[in-house]
């Protein structure tokens, strides 16, 4: 999957005098409060961060609250979809004019009527709405299904992406995995060609999305190194 | 127009001329929304026209305005925020509360899509499901229709429940946006309970794991501001004989409808800034019953403790500071009657913590002593020898002050020793008695080194309040708790209820005559507190049995039948009694009128006839009114 990297940032966290001697404590507590949101400094949504102070000796700031400044270095889980990158997620609902997704579970995504290529057809069967596809018969979309779709856009503010499923590669995961060859003739043109061919080479790896060490080898590593002032309010 | 309502299936059924799919539904407006986006609005503006039909609608025009409904649920992805503006206000404009059920279905179908189609329309949809919280208009008109409101209320919360199903950080928005829209105090009061109820049901939700702590926090803020604003000189300005005129009436009636009358007549007769001062009274009163039935509630389901972390939380940073709150702290002390061991532990030794802990401003703990006193000895539910155990470390830490510090007496600088000191007095005040009436328990209060911490020069017999100050001595020597402390060192005027001293160490806040335990006056949210909250009238005093001479010779009719009299007694009856022994174990101003107007005349009343008819009493009738 892609969309998730792995950042290491210089931190400096400001903090308010009363929690002088519970300084771990209100570091993670400013730190968490990135959490979920989309960062423009850090270029993408926080999910999870790995913290170590830089040093013991922190500088107080002038003023009428003497906030004193710890430094720290910090590697960041982040993620940033972008378009054309290649998602998955969970499908939670599904209706004859969209497909809802929720991806690392709370990102949410939709897949419009439009987006959904002519190959799959709405259909209810025993009570259960069910996308089938129409030339491949095991190849179906469901409530629970993992589906790998391609991002449209999204939504900064909400962390809400817009997808498609237009492309070959794109449907079920679990079929796609077991029937590359299928998909890949589908692709006959030489560029699509191309990518999917880098894109096999990503499946070849199976490793779970969230391992940090996989991403360092898969994904783009920006050693970002951005200053960043936070306050630390007095809770 | 015929429609099929039901189903979901992509009917391409049999197309008769009269009976539409819901594709082709779907479609006509799909192109209609197409064309608006092109200039032309007929098929637009028509559709625009069907959602603004609020009032009186004929069956057809609902089962239009449900077809339209569901026929845009199939068109979200086709709105556009910039040509359909009118549209999309008209949706959000909706109130559930003006339809019946099958168009709040469809309607809250449209909404749970629209809002997981485009991330811009995520917050609107989630503003129009907080405003149908409350009715659009007159409240009044819908009292008329008592099902609506739980149909309205059900599919509100089962679209937020659907939005958060598909979009798994709504609820962090939804937080924010509920608690923007809280109604402000001077709101109507049914429209207050209401919002207050929806906010309630959240915690409660699958969503209350979220969003579920700040909703508590919210409510205990609203009834803060509430609280502060009720004064006791408000109601004090009435003609105290024109309401004590209404009293006696009161004392006639018993049923409730009849009492209801009086009370409106009270209202009726009051001017001006007591009345406004009474709806603030019946609103916080209103609150505080939400509360208590929805801790109720959480403690029959087994989830109190999660629900007793956040009002802690809420407690240690906003009620505890607010040094005139009269009765919102009542919500943490029914929370613990509902669970002594866990919750009534938690909030003792969290209490009791703050006090100790050095680095706390003085203030607070100051405040958070005052707390404890005041809990340990209202609190009915409470195990003796869980009081002995925190007197215990109460007194070990008066001790070690007095060994760290030396010095006269300097109310100011020791302000907090003084507080603990005069904590350790008031428990004693309720619980002498009980406490040595249990024999290891009477020993381990004798071992206790009370004694060498009043005969320290800090001298805090000499700082405390005075009237504390004595009836506690007048205790103990009757226990004959001390061997040295003398009484007669320390004679006060009887009617003093503070000294230059203890107001030195009360500061400005008066922290030397807080009290914030003392009789909850709200008459709905006594009933709650009542059954697990001790009067000065139901405890036995020490010198109880003894007494001979008494200049109240009614005393020992409480102290005998005591049981009998504690089902009916409130503090605020003891007043012909003896005004000055209630008064000193209470703040409530001395005036009866406040307390029997909050009362509604009522209790008060029939608390004034029972004690004076069943009994003949020496203290002379007119002691009622005077005062």
């Amino acid at each position: 999957m892609e969309g998730l990297k792995v950042s290491d940032a210089k931190l400096v966290v400001y903090v308010h005098p009363s929690k002088a001697t519970k300084v771990s404590q209100a570091i993670l507590r400013e730190l968490s409060s990135l959490l979920f949101k989309f960062s423009e400094i850090l270029d993408g949504v926080v999910l999870a961060y790995d913290v170590s102070t830089l040093s013991e000796v922190a500088k107080i700031l002038p003023g009428v609250h003497p906030y004193f400044g710890v430094r720290l270095q910090a590697k960041l889980l982040l993620f940033h979809p972008k378009a054309d990158m290649l998602l998955e997620g969970k499908v939670v609902k599904l209706g004859q004019q969209s497909i809802h997704v929720i991806v690392l579970g709370f990102s949410s995504a939709i897949i419009i009527e439009e987006d959904i290529r002519e190959e799959f057809k709405y259909k209810v069967k025993r009570g259960e709405e069910v996308f089938d596809s129409a030339s491949h018969k095991r190849h179906k979309i469901k409530v629970g299904t993992t589906l790998r779709f391609l991002v449209k856009s999204f939504d900064e503010e909400i962390l809400h992406i817009s997808g498609s499923l237009v492309p070959a590669h794109t449907g079920s995961v679990r079929w796609l995995d077991k029937n590359r060859e299928d998909w890949l003739h589908a692709d006959r043109s030489s560029k699509k060609r191309k990518k999917s061919a880098e894109r096999e080479q990503m499946w070849e790896h199976n490793k779970p999305i969230i391992d940090a060490s996989t991403l360092s080898m898969n994904t783009d590593q920006s050693n970002k190194k951005s200053k960043k002032r936070r306050r630390n309010e007095d809770s | 127009m015929g429609v099929e309502l039901a189903t979901e299936n992509a009917g391409f059924s049999e197309m008769e001329d009269v009976i539409f799919s819901d594709t082709e539904l779907v479609c006509h407006v799909r192109n209609a929304l197409r064309s608006a986006t092109m200039g032309h609005y007929d098929g637009y503006n028509q559709l625009v026209g069907v959602l603004h039909h609020t009032e009186y609608l004929t069956p057809d025009e609902v089962a239009l305005l449900v077809t339209s409904l569901k026929a845009l649920s199939g068109a979200v992805s086709c709105i556009d925020s910039g040509h359909h503006e009118s549209l999309l206000s008209a949706i959000f404009g909706m109130s559930m509360w003006n339809y019946g059920p099958d168009v709040m279905d469809a309607l809250v179908e449209l909404i749970v899509k629209l809002a997981a189609s485009s991330g811009q329309y995520t917050d609107s949809c989630l503003d129009m499901l907080v405003s149908n919280f409350t009715p659009p208009r007159s409240f009044v008109e819908f009292l008329k229709k008592p099902r609506r409101k739980g149909q309205v209320l059900y599919h509100v919360h089962s679209a937020l429940q659907g939005i958060a199903n598909l979009l798994p950080l709504a609820p962090l928005r939804l937080e924010d946006a509920i608690v923007h829209k809280m109604p402000n105090v001077y709101s109507k009061e049914p429209l207050i309970v209401l919002y207050v109820e929806n906010m309630l049901r959240l915690e409660s939700s699958a969503m209350g794991a979220v969003v579920g702590g700040m909703m508590l926090k919210a409510v205990v803020d609203m009834a803060i501001e509430l609280d502060v604003k009720i004064e006791w000189e408000d109601i004090l300005q009435d003609d105290p004989k024109g309401i004590f005129e209404m009293e006696l009436e009161d004392e006639e009636t018993v049923d409730n409808t009849q009492q209801e009358g009086d009370e409106l007549r009270i209202r009726e007769s009051s001017r001006g800034k007591s009345f406004w001062g009474s709806e603030i009274a019946e609103k916080l009163d209103s609150l505080l019953v939400l509360m208590f039935e929805h801790l109720k509630k959480c403690n029959d389901a087994g989830r109190l403790i999660e629900v007793f972390e956040p009002l802690l939380q809420s407690f240690q940073t906003t009620v505890m500071m607010v040094y005139k709150l009269k009765f919102s702290q009542f919500v943490m002390f029914y929370a613990c009657s509902l669970d002594p061991e866990n919750c009534g532990m938690r909030f003792t030794n969290t209490l009791a913590d703050i006090f100790m802990h050095r680095a706390s401003p003085p203030n607070r703990r100051m405040s958070a002593v005052a707390y404890l006193a005041s809990y340990l000895s209202r609190a009915k539910f409470l195990s003796l020898s869980f009081v002995a155990e925190i007197l215990k470390r109460l007194v070990g830490w008066c001790l070690k002050y007095c060994e760290t510090w030396d010095g006269d007496i300097n109310p100011t600088a020791h302000k907090v020793f003084y507080s603990g000191c005069q904590a350790i007095m008031y428990v004693l005040c309720f619980r002498m008695r009980s406490l040595m009436d249990i024999p290891c328990l009477k020993s381990l209060l004798l071992h206790m080194p009370i004694e060498a911490i009043f005969n320290h020069p800090l001298n805090p017999l000499k700082v405390c309040l005075p009237s504390i100050v004595e009836e506690f001595l007048r205790q103990a020597k009757a226990a004959r708790l001390f061997t040295t402390v003398s009484e007669q060192t320390f004679l006060f005027n009887n009617n003093m209820v503070e000294s230059e001293l203890s107001r030195a160490f009360g500061g400005s806040e008066k922290l030397d005559m807080f009290f914030p335990f003392d009789p909850c006056l709200l008459k709905n949210s006594d009933g709650f507190i009542r059954p697990n909250f001790v009067y000065w009238s139901m405890a036995r005093t020490s010198y109880d049995d003894d007494e001979e001479g008494c200049s109240n010779e009614d005393v020992e009719d409480f102290g005998g039948s005591g049981e009998n009299i504690a089902a009916w007694s409130s503090e605020e009856h003891d007043h012909h009694f003896d005004d000055d022994e209630l008064d000193k174990m209470s703040i409530t101003p001395k005036n009866s009128f406040l307390n029997s107007y909050m009362f509604g005349g009522d209790l008060c009343g029939s608390a004034l006839r029972m004690p004076s008819r069943i009994r003949p009493s020496s203290s002379p009738e007119s002691s009622w009114c005077t005062n």
